[in-house]
């Protein structure tokens, strides 16, 4: 009985949620035209179990809910009883389009934790594998928008590209999907040649290709349709939403970590930060496009200037040795056996970092203390997390068949946004 | 640009007596104020002409486990005009686990301090629309605490009868 009466409450706790001053202030919907729809967890424009709480006056969107939480593994709590090693394959399973560029933010944010840096060869492959993933996220985000809104061509030619960039990965990494690249303090393996090949291949051939999709979608009249001017977020909404990434920079604010709090070896770099004004789901297509652009522009000169070397850095206490000297060798032994066992003892402190993930702002924050093989709290900033609760901004006043265009078109993960 | 000096001496001459206690630790500044004020700390943060903390990165709560001072909250705040970053934060104790909201500051910590309060139970007062994020609304207990088992409690979940 009572497990009933808490059900009833929490559901009217949601509908009172959704009726504010805007919505429901005046009128008594005479007509009954208001209904609530729910959308998802299992629908496919929702991109994973995201749900929303749609209240509609016909077919106009008057309020909408995201509701969390279906993929909720409790990474936090995970992190909380790993040692810092162990902890990489589980940043594979959070934006898992893009695994490599949260194996690289976690590496980093550890690495700054403990004062250590990788050395520049490991430094110019992490830039390499995160622009790949940034490639790879957008890449699906062209094919899934294309898709939510009607042509699916594009879906077909964009899983062509990345699919080409899935062997680069498993050619450089073992695996295609869930990589844990990265080691603190280093890589797993090394950039081999035939690696370098492939990805020197793909990126000569990709600006052709991506321009192909363009061709089909640029002035494709349904398309352009379909996102112009719809789901706008201007720039002071994005900016105190907190929205992150080529949503926020397709609202016209010039923000990009890479630029602002430069990290790893992007400002030896020469590329530009596209910014879109419009705001709207057309918008975010175009700065995504632009990206992508400039990611190969990124991967070009980091395989030029690609210097050789360690990819190790060497701080035996930190940094896990090589399987080969461990077999070997007896201090390397000794140290393999009481990181794997006890872990990093990293300083007491706390730190943030971030990186620019496909996504947005991907930071970690991270307290420790003094003897613990493990941190004390770490967070997960996750850009689609943030995003996702823009949406309620973005689908106000557009139609029950924008959604999936607005959604498609911030693109979240919510293996991310769920952590 | 702005490099922590700065930002500190600027928070201190606005602020004076708020500031309990600063620190650094790789680079980073991290200011403690009590937690009646955080709105007016963080409004300040904002809206000062020179500081302009007009980004709400990410907030957190974390857990002590300590008699006193056991939760808090940290806010880490960016300015996208001054490219710089710092840190705010407060504790509350454990039997009043009520802390002032900042949604009216930042829209952003909307979702955050319901993240916050679905895992610590920290009471954010004034927030618009406090429900569990993650967790079930019926859900009595809260993960992140550090006497949380790792493995669960059996029984805290309702599970579909076999």
């Amino acid at each position: 009985m009572e497990t009933h009466f808490e059900e009833v409450s929490h559901r009217s706790k949601i509908l009172q949620a959704l009726e504010d001053q805007d919505t429901s202030a005046s009128f008594l919907d005479p007509l009954e035209s208001e209904m609530i729809l729910n959308m998802g967890p299992q629908h496919p424009a929702t991109h994973g179990v995201l749900r929303l709480l749609v209240k509609l006056d016909g077919e106009t969107v008057v309020n909408c809910i995201p509701e969390l939480g279906y993929l909720h593994r409790g990474y936090e709590k995970l992190a909380e009883n790993c040692t810092y090693h162990e902890f990489i394959p589980h940043t594979d399973r959070l934006d898992y389009i893009s695994p490599l560029s949260n194996n690289t933010a976690y590496s980093l944010a550890v690495e700054k934790l403990l004062g250590i840096e990788a050395p520049m060869r490991a430094q110019f492959i992490r830039t390499i594998i995160s622009e790949l993933a940034r490639i790879s996220s957008h890449l699906l985000f062209l094919g899934s928008l294309a898709m939510d809104v009607g042509a699916l061509t594009v879906w077909m030619w964009s899983f062509r590209e990345r699919e080409k960039l899935y062997d680069i990965f498993e050619n450089l990494v073992g695996a295609r999907f869930t990589t844990s690249y990265t080691r603190i303090g280093g890589l797993a393996q090394d950039l081999t040649p035939p690696a370098t090949a492939m990805i020197e291949e793909f990126i000569a051939a990709f600006p052709g290709n991506l321009e192909e999709c363009e061709r089909l979608l640029n002035r494709n009249r349904i398309f352009v349709g379909r996102c112009d001017g719809v789901g706008v977020i201007t720039r002071e909404q994005a900016i105190d939403l907190g929205v992150t990434g080529p949503t926020l920079r397709a609202s016209g604010v010039n923000h990009d970590l890479r630029r602002a709090l430069p990290y790893l070896i992007y400002d030896q770099f020469d590329f530009d930060v596209p910014v879109h004004e419009g705001g709207d789901s057309l918008a975010r297509y175009y700065q995504r496009m632009a990206e992508m652009k400039e990611s190969v522009r990124i991967v070009r000169q980091a395989l030029d200037k690609i210097p050789n070397g360690p990819i190790h850095a060497f701080k035996p206490h930190n940094v896990l040795p090589r399987k080969k000297e461990v077999y070997t060798r007896m201090e390397e032994l000794i140290h393999d056996f009481m990181l794997i066992n006890f872990g990093i003892d990293p300083p007491e402190g706390e730190i943030y970092f971030s990186i620019e993930a496909p996504k947005g702002e991907l930071g970690f924050y991270i307290m420790s203390k003094k003897g613990d093989g493990h941190p004390w709290r770490f967070k997960i900033r996750s850009p689609s997390f943030v995003n996702i609760h823009a949406l309620p901004t973005l689908l106000k006043g557009a139609m029950i068949s924008d959604v999936v265009a607005i959604i498609g078109s911030i693109d979240p993960v919510m293996g991310e946004a769920d952590k | 640009m702005m490099d922590n000096q700065t930002v500190l001496e600027r928070l201190k001459t606005r602020l004076g007596d708020t500031i309990l206690e600063s620190h650094e630790f790789r680079g980073e500044l991290t200011v403690v104020v009590p937690k009646e004020k955080i709105v007016d700390v963080c409004t300040l943060v904002k809206n000062d002409p020179e500081l302009a903390y007009d980004f709400l990165s990410d907030l957190c709560g974390f857990d002590m486990y300590t008699p006193s001072k056991r939760f808090g909250v940290v806010y880490n705040v960016l300015s996208l005009r001054n490219r710089h970053r710092f840190r705010i934060k407060i504790f509350t104790d454990e039997e009043d686990l009520k802390v002032p909201t900042v949604t009216g500051v930042w829209r952003a910590a909307d979702c955050a301090e319901r993240e916050t309060f679905d895992m610590f139970g920290i009471v954010f007062e004034g927030h618009p629309d406090l429900r569990r994020m993650y967790m079930p609304e019926d859900f009595e207990y809260f993960p992140l605490r550090k006497d949380f088992p790792l493995m669960g409690i059996p029984g805290s979940l309702p599970l579909p009868k076999k």
